[in-house]
């Protein structure tokens, strides 16, 4: 059995390169047969936003992903994981999230990836407040419960 | 011990973050809540509707009835909308 991986998490304002990130985890690597990327963006909204503020908890943002990024690795047998989570001002077309996994085989990948997304949605400390293109004053982002029951079904 | 607020929390108390020194009997994070509650209406405002509020002790998640103990950091904030 290979030694558990670190998972790479980084929480940052800048924007973030998908290729960059993948060679990096798979570079020099003969033994990954299945690597996932999921790329979450920020959408328009039909043209009705103009951007979304991101506000975090800086600390616990990080500490809240490893957190997940562990129980992952307990979960499937990974070779590699990248986790990359924006802060700030975010404009539609813009990438927010970035969620790599690695495995020998791709039920592990995939799965692996869609618990993270869930669970990084439920318990890491992101808030969206949305910026209107018609200057209306925008709200927070109000908590899905589609986005809870996505995350109670790997319990 | 530091408390913090975020998103409409942060908002509606009007402060991101502020030292505070609760009395003895105010043990568990719900009992936190009702204290900073009565304090003026913004907190009132913020503290409404507990159901919608989340806590983190030293930047792990707590329930409401989780004991304060000897945290030196406690946040309120809304249902996380990462992702």
């Amino acid at each position: 059995m290979a030694p558990r991986p670190t998972p790479a998490v980084r929480v940052q304002a800048e924007d973030f390169d998908p290729g960059r990130e993948q060679a990096l985890l798979t570079g020099g690597r003969r033994d990954i047969g299945a690597l996932v990327s999921f790329v979450g963006l920020c959408r328009d909204e039909d043209g009705a936003l103009e951007a979304l503020e991101l506000e975090h908890y800086p600390g616990m943002a990080e500490a809240e992903i490893r957190r997940v990024a562990d129980e992952a690795l307990e979960r499937w047998p990974l070779q590699g994981l990248t986790v990359i989570h924006r802060f700030g001002r975010i404009q539609p077309g813009e990438q927010i999230v970035l969620v790599l996994t690695a495995a020998r085989h791709r039920a592990d990948a995939f799965a692996a990836a869609a618990f993270l997304m869930d669970f990084l949605k439920t318990r890491a400390p992101f808030w969206k407040k949305e910026r209107r293109a018609d200057g209306a004053p925008g709200d927070w982002v109000s908590a899905k419960s589609e986005d809870d029951a996505a995350a109670d079904r790997w319990r | 011990m530091k408390a913090l607020y975020f998103a409409w929390v942060r908002e509606r108390i009007g402060l991101a973050e502020e030292e505070i020194a609760p009395p003895r009997d105010v043990v568990t994070v719900r009992e936190l809540i009702d204290w900073l509650s009565a304090r003026d209406e913004g907190y009132a405002a913020a503290f409404a509707n507990p159901a919608t509020i989340r806590a983190a002790l030293d930047k792990t998640h707590a329930a409401p009835d989780a004991p304060i103990g000897a945290a030196r950091e406690i946040a309120f904030f809304p249902p996380m909308t990462g992702g």
